[in-house]
């Protein structure tokens, strides 16, 4: 007895240290990322535009090529940190389950419209000028969290459990057919004359600078930031944070890891297994609902079909990360997100418009998903895992 | 002692569809029955030709055709009369029908295809239009001048005539079948799922391509597509001519597409049951069962993975080539993903694996799109018009995906093995109630007649 009592300080000091370390590691991690792949990438575009420039002969290409770098670097940033948050949902739910929600590009759809719903109800009854766009933020956030948490546990409970111990497609199936009627569904409860939403003006329209840059030919550049953009950021980190506090330093995040490992032996030690499960779908979907709140504020115009692109890219993300592991979902997504800004901003200039647009950019996230299965199906961080038989 | 023996086994079953077994499948009577059907239906049809409850139950009847305990000789002829006299003479009044008949003729063929990859192999595939989008746009680009932009001064050579659509029909399947092995290639190694969204990435890759490949060199149309496309060569007309009929133009060119898409249909009918029969055909099965398993037994994984995306895809090239030269139109958004999806909810409704299924499934699933649910739209409208409160955003043919999503959840849920399945599926996905099964038979097998008697 007063060996117990004696020893368990200790460990709950240690353990503290562990977990202040396994909470904030990942930041490190996240910063490695972000600063690897703006420089890797940077590079790769200056060489390219050093060649190509002589190959064909265009000498201002180069100028071109370091004018855009500073906005794709943020928008990649942006872009990247968005995808994170998504790919956070897949994540959770795979490492419990093994299973990919292909209905998470759904729920982040309907985060999206509670954002642009609310938004709109505020601005009809004259409330929305009335509060703090930050405040507003807040209350969105929030909303958008139960709304799409507690969608994506009852899509669980109603779809996915009863399929819990069938073939491993059959759930898949069930997921895709989920989507297609949210999507419907949300058309139908919006209306079909809205079939874009847009949102009404928030009031968060600061930009703020970063830094400058001195123009070859005299003058400055201005890069700037804007406000939403940061939100979302900084929304994402402590999204992350409060992630990783929950599934590495709480009885819960312990449960949750038990399921994971070993669903028999979790039950066998007093963990309600479909609770867990239940609650691992509330918290990645309230992550989704977020991000699709995030994603309303920050481009403005939403559709019932937004959630499909975004899912598939977010879910790319998680696989490129290596999908089961939380950091890997955001280091994935970081670095989808700058792959993506750079096609995006590139592809244009190095063929002189021929190729271009969005729809590449979109070309070379499912190339990226390909390659990752192929040579590297565990991802960034991931480990190898053998197949269960 | 022998004789409750032998009077147990005779006693009919205790269900309902036992008892109907029984009580149609005795002499004459089912043929009459049959018979009689296919007479009924098909007569209410030619007198009623624009009515679609007459149409649905006539093409009911191919059902009846299917399932009554007859020979099949006379399915045969059946089938001839309904398919091949009644159909064209109703089709030459209203062409709607004939159309929707041929389109669910042409969703037969790929639900039959992508049924080869899902069903027999077990591998989901949803990126199946892609390889329908390939045919399509092949024979799009080369009966055109679309092509004229590839080859820039082959004037003489491009657009080529109608005698060419035979050639692509098979290249259509060749071209198709090299796309399914060099996209299985890299991406068969992986996991069921992961192999679903590879294979959904490929076919948003291969729409958008369609979509954007119109510079720097105008080879897809972009997206405006490609309009008039080439037709399929006519070269029964000097007959009819001859015969003394003179259809227009345009109800000729359906009839034959009509004609064409049934054929092809009945070729790839057997094509898949032979293949599901063959040595391949247990090979896919074993790989769906357990993989693990069928690389022990010797079954070559990754060639046989190969052979089922390949076969599965060449029939999705020769129908978006048959796709191409009836509707003489096509753009991207035919060959987005909901397509895909809608051919993989009749796979699942039909049930997975089975022929007869996927076909009925296929053709459900089509009727719903083009014909009652713009119907049920219109009767909406009417009441809505006389004064129901029935909420105007409701048009229930724009809720296309609600109806894909609602058939995949439900079934997947509720009869995972689909409406027609497969014995084999059936108990897989029942295993209880199929071992169940297996040992009433064994029971009754022990107490046969015949084993009584002997004994």
């Amino acid at each position: 007895m007063a060996v117990e009592a004696q020893s368990k300080p200790m460990i709950t000091r240690q353990s503290s240290w562990n977990t202040l370390r396994q909470v904030f590691a990942p930041i490190g991690q996240i910063l490695v990322f972000i600063v690897g792949s703006a420089v890797i990438l940077g590079l790769i575009v200056v060489l390219l535009g050093l060649v190509l420039s002589r190959v064909m002969e265009q000498p201002n290409m180069l100028n071109g090529v370091f004018l855009l770098l500073p906005i794709v670097i943020v928008d990649g940033l942006v872009l990247g940190f968005l995808y994170a948050t998504i790919a956070l949902g897949y994540t959770m739910v795979y490492g419990v389950l093994e299973f990919i929600n292909f209905a998470h590009g759904e729920i982040f759809m309907v985060g999206a419209f509670v954002a642009g719903g609310l938004a709109l109800f505020l601005a009809s009854n004259g409330l929305l000028a009335a509060i703090p766009p930050l405040l507003f933020v807040l209350i969105a956030v929030l909303l958008g969290m139960a709304v799409s948490g507690t969608l994506a546990m009852s899509i669980e409970r109603v779809a996915y459990r009863p399929l819990r111990n069938a073939p491993r497609l059959v759930p898949l199936i069930s997921a895709i057919g989920v989507s297609l009627v949210l999507q419907d569904l949300v058309r139908l409860i919006a209306g079909p004359r809205r079939f874009y939403l847009a949102f009404p003006d928030l009031g968060l329209n600061q930009r703020y600078q970063l830094f400058q840059v001195a123009r070859a030919g005299g003058g400055n550049l201005n890069v700037t930031i804007d406000s939403k953009s940061l939100i979302l950021i900084v929304t994402a980190l402590v999204m992350l944070i409060g992630l990783n506090y929950l599934v590495n330093a709480t009885k819960l995040g312990k449960a949750i890891r038990a399921v994971a490992q070993d669903r028999p032996t979790a039950s066998l030690m007093g963990i309600n297994v479909n609770l867990i499960i239940a609650l691992t779908f509330l918290i990645g979907g309230a992550l989704g609902g977020a991000a699709g709140v995030l994603f309303g504020i920050r481009y403005s115009t939403i559709n019932p079909y937004v959630g499909f692109l975004y899912g598939l890219k977010a879910f790319t993300a998680a696989v490129l990360g290596g999908i089961g592991n939380i950091t890997g979902a955001m280091v994935g997504g970081i670095v989808l997100g700058f792959l993506e800004a750079f096609v995006a901003g590139y592809l244009s200039l190095f063929t002189r418009g021929h190729f271009g647009g969005a729809d590449y950019a979109s070309m070379a996230a499912f190339l990226i998903l390909v390659g990752i299965l192929i040579f590297r199906p565990s991802g960034l961080l991931g480990e190898a895992v053998a197949q269960k038989v | 002692m022998s004789s409750t023996g032998r009077t147990s086994p005779q006693e009919p079953d205790e269900s309902t569809s036992g008892r109907l077994e029984a009580l149609l499948g005795q002499g004459y009577t089912p043929y009459i029955i049959v018979t009689l059907y296919v007479l009924l239906t098909s007569l209410w049809l030619l007198a009623f030709p624009f009515s679609t409850i007459a149409f649905l139950v006539f093409l009911s009847s191919l059902m009846a055709i299917y399932y009554f305990p007859v020979s099949s000789w006379l399915k045969l002829v059946l089938g001839v009369i309904v398919l091949g006299v009644v159909m064209p003479i109703v089709g030459n009044q209203n062409q709607g029908f004939l159309d929707v008949v041929t389109q669910s003729a042409i969703f037969v063929a790929l639900a039959l295809g992508l049924n080869i990859v899902v069903g027999f192999a077990g591998l989901l595939d949803l990126g199946y239009v892609a390889f329908f989008a390939l045919g399509a746009y092949l024979w799009g680009i080369f009966s055109t001048g679309q092509a004229l932009n590839i080859f820039p001064g082959a004037e003489a050579t491009f657009p080529l005539g109608g005698g060419w659509f035979f050639v692509f029909l098979v290249l259509g399947v060749i071209v198709a079948a090299i796309a399914g092995v060099l996209l299985g290639l890299p991406v068969l190694r992986l996991r069921g799922d992961y192999l679903a969204i590879v294979t959904l990435g490929f076919g948003e890759v291969i729409r958008l391509l369609a979509n954007n490949l119109d510079k720097p060199v105008n080879i897809t149309g972009g997206a405006q597509g490609i309009t008039s496309i080439g037709q399929a060569p006519m070269f029964f007309q000097p007959v009819v001519a001859a015969a003394g009929f003179q259809p227009s133009q345009g109800a000729e060119y359906r009839m034959y597409m009509y004609v064409l898409a049934i054929l092809i249909v009945l070729l790839t009918v057997m094509v898949a049951r032979r293949l599901n029969q063959s040595r391949i055909g247990r090979a896919w099965t074993a790989i769906r069962e357990d993989e693990t398993a069928a690389i022990a037994m010797g079954v070559p994984l990754v060639r046989m993975k190969l052979l089922a995306f390949a076969a599965g895809a060449s029939f999705a090239g020769a129908m978006g080539v048959l796709f191409a030269a009836k509707q003489l139109f096509i753009s991207p958004p035919t060959f987005d993903l909901v397509r895909s999806i809608s051919i993989l909810a009749m796979v699942i409704l039909g049930g997975m694996g089975s022929i007869p299924g996927v076909i009925l499934g296929a053709t459900v699933i089509t009727l719903l799109n083009l014909r009652i649910l713009p119907d049920f739209a219109a009767q909406l409208n009417d009441w809505r018009r006389a004064g129901l409160p029935i909420p105007a955003q409701f048009d229930p043919v724009s809720y296309q995906r609600l109806l894909f999503g609602l058939v995949l959840i439900l079934m997947t849920i509720f009869r995972p093995e689909g409406i027609l399945p497969e014995r084999r599926r059936r108990f897989e996905l029942h295993q209880e109630a199929a071992e169940g099964e297996q040992m009433a038979q064994d029971a009754k097998n022990l107490v046969h007649p015949d084993i009584g008697m002997k004994s």
